[in-house]
């Protein structure tokens, strides 16, 4: 009992096992305390993801943009950098999106092709210059972020109140052409005859008609296995996680770590633009006016720090999340508990990953006392 | 006469918006200087806020929010302490973890208080005493004050500031604690209980961020709303690197992030210039105070690390 209590305290994936755990317990105490029924709660939690296979694939839909902005945040974290810019990069995906996705007519497939290319140079710029800050003035890249999340939140909504931009009366701007767009299905379809005949003929297609399901997934797994094998298998993935692990060490080892770290921001700040894009192609189809961030970058830093910065981590950690919230909007419409209930469960199940160093020590001093 | 209204108006608003900032900072300071990061300055002002907007309205007197503002934050700020000191964990995760907390349980209780609704209800008649009415100035009698107003939180901001600054540098405290940050093995071997002083700075720096919040809500917005702390706690933080993790030189540079966040309010009626772009300035303005500055100031050098006993 005791060795296998030492063999799982030094698994990394006990913490992360442990603070979901930790993270329900204190999401129905704070239910309870608040005068709610947490067993009915959590009840409406699995309902909420799990009733229909169509509510299956609206989490699936939902967790593309937060894996992007947790694979962006991850990669950072593996070589050494702490993006907490994702919010901003995704902000500037977002109006990538929004601005090529509209103006600039293109045929079919390139349209998208050619906005996820422009989306990433963006993002990736804008993570790259928080890198260049770092190199060239030693600013550290956590608070340089938080500032260019914001000036990108308000660039955001300068965009949009631009009177050659915001559709009058409204507070958003133009939807994008359908060239742009990368649903499997159009929505107009859902509502079709045509649509409902092939509902009724082929089942198992509603949950993709009735969704937003688009080709985001495809090029989500695509990212995810590109960030991994980049990671794992390349040398130019070996110098970044060099420097993650001991920056001087890959210093000395006569590694560019400069360059490096304005390569890892880059790949960083792209992947989390790509998820900004993608949400106007294939959910939002505009920007809007906002009275605060939406808070898809933020979600992707629970995301990376529950996956252990691992990019596969990032999926399911994202399917997770993303459960959480759609089972949390249940949780309020129909008990009446509010909705931030899933942000304190998010938040307490990383402060126990905060402890997550603290575990193989603890299974250290148990093998010392036998 | 116009432009002297002006130029008074703008310093009454950089010293509104200041003041949260200078209380926050002084904490950033307080526990940056015993080597520990704290950047859940955020949620802590976020908390306060949301525990000074609601007792405020409930028992009527700005007095008790601002207490339980400050507790508030110093309720985090233990959390916080026990994954920095006790477990060693990762500071700059639980500082993540806290701006997560402190931002949902605001929302939660208000949510709950509220009949669910994001916001608590206005303050404004719960008002702290202004300066001027303080000292027997009537302002309807002048033109020139007609415009301007001081709240005494940020007379309670620079008294804290000089405060701060005395315990930190002229006393055996202060010495005990700049030690800790500095060299925790060398502290720990005269004696002095590294662990107990670096509780109770970031209990401390949790204090004055919630204090920050409370002052946000109680003379800014005068209520609690989930916006209503947005990137202060990090423009705090910002101060604090820029102030070179000196009491005096933090309060400083909040008044000049304070000014510029004056400035997006004074400038707003100008027609050629976008709102949104002067909103950009006072987070585009702490990048370039960084860039500047950065390199002349030096953190603590065990900041961030937590301490092993017996570790050199």
């Amino acid at each position: 009992m005791r060795h296998f209590l030492i063999r799982a305290l030094k698994k990394p994936f006990t913490a992360v096992l442990v603070a979901i755990l930790i993270g329900f317990l204190v999401g129905a105490v704070t239910l309870a305390v608040g005068g709610y029924d947490p067993g009915r709660g959590y009840g409406l939690l699995v309902t909420g993801i799990f009733s229909s296979t169509r509510r299956t694939m609206q989490v699936l839909v939902n967790a593309v943009p937060i894996i992007m902005t947790g694979l962006a945040v991850s990669f950072a974290v593996r070589t050494g950098m702490f993006n907490i810019g994702a919010d901003g990069q995704f902000i500037l995906g977002q109006v990538t999106g929004a601005v090529i996705g509209y103006y600039v007519p293109l045929p079919p497939i390139l349209h998208p092709i050619f906005i996820l290319l422009c989306a990433f140079a963006i993002g990736g710029l804008y993570a790259a210059f928080a890198a260049f800050l770092k190199n060239r003035f030693g600013i550290h890249e956590v608070i340089s972020t938080i500032m260019l999340n914001w000036i990108a939140y308000y660039f955001m909504n300068f965009v949009v109140n631009m009177k050659s931009v915001k559709v009058p009366g409204s507070q958003h701007s133009p939807e994008i052409l359908d060239t742009a767009k990368i649903t499997f299905f159009s929505r107009e379809f859902r509502t079709t005859a045509e649509g409902e005949a092939l509902i009724a003929r082929q089942p198992w297609l509603e949950s993709l008609i009735r969704t937003d399901a688009g080709y985001a997934i495809l090029v989500m797994i695509a990212v995810t296995l590109l960030l991994w094998v980049v990671l794992k298998y390349t040398r130019i993935g070996f110098e970044l996680r060099a420097v993650g692990y001991n920056y001087y060490a890959a210093e000395f080892a006569a590694m560019p770590v400069k360059r490096n770290a304005l390569l890892s921001m880059f790949i960083s700040g792209g992947t989390a633009a790509l998820g900004g894009a993608m949400l106007v192609m294939s959910t939002s189809y505009f920007i809007s006016m906002l009275g605060a961030t939406e808070g898809y970058g933020w979600d992707g830093i629970s995301v990376a720090l529950i996956a252990g910065s691992h990019p596969i981590g990032c999926v399911f950690a994202g399917l997770l999340y993303s459960g959480l919230k759609l089972g949390g909007t249940e949780i309020q419409s129909r008990m009446g508990a509010p909705t931030e209930i899933i942000n304190i469960m998010i938040g307490v199940l990383v402060l126990c990953i905060a402890f997550a160093p603290a575990l193989p020590r603890l299974a250290e001093r148990l093998e010392r006392k036998e | 006469m116009n432009l002297l209204n002006t130029i008074l108006l703008t310093a009454s608003i950089s010293l509104m918006y200041s003041a949260p900032l200078i209380f926050t900072a002084l904490g950033g300071v307080i526990t940056q200087r015993a080597g520990v990061d704290n950047i859940g300055l955020e949620g802590m002002m976020a908390f306060g806020a949301c525990g000074a907007a609601i007792l405020c309205h409930f028992s009527g007197s700005p007095w008790i929010g601002l207490v339980v503002g400050a507790l508030f934050g110093a309720t985090l700020a233990l959390l916080h302490a026990f994954v920095a000191v006790t477990a060693k964990g990762s500071q700059i995760i639980s500082g993540i973890a806290i701006n997560f907390i402190g931002l949902g349980l605001g929302v939660f209780l208000t949510r709950f208080l509220f009949d669910g609704a994001a916001q608590s209800n206005s303050t404004i008649n719960q008002n702290l005493p202004k300066v001027l009415e303080l000292i027997g100035i009537d302002k309807s009698k002048s033109r020139l004050l007609e415009s301007s107003e001081i709240d005494l939180t940020v007379i309670f901001a620079f008294l804290f500031a000089v405060l701060f600054w005395f315990v930190l540098y002229k006393t055996k405290t202060g010495l005990r604690v700049r030690a800790c940050g500095e060299h925790p093995g060398a502290a720990d071997t005269l004696g002095i209980n590294v662990t107990r002083i670096r509780y109770i700075c970031t209990i401390l720096s949790g204090v004055m961020a919630g204090l920050g919040g409370a002052v946000t809500a109680l003379t800014i917005s005068y209520r609690f709303t989930p916006t209503v702390i947005s990137g202060q706690g990090f423009i705090a933080l910002a101060a604090v690197i820029f102030g070179n993790w000196k009491p005096i030189g933090a309060t400083l540079a909040c008044l000049l992030f304070g000014f510029a966040q004056a400035l997006t309010v004074v400038m707003a009626g100008i027609p050629w210039l976008p709102t949104q772009i002067l909103a950009m300035l006072p987070y585009a303005l702490t990048l370039l105070i960084l860039v500047i500055f950065v390199e002349r100031s030096t953190p603590p050098k065990a900041l961030g690390q937590p301490y092993f006993k017996g570790q050199a």
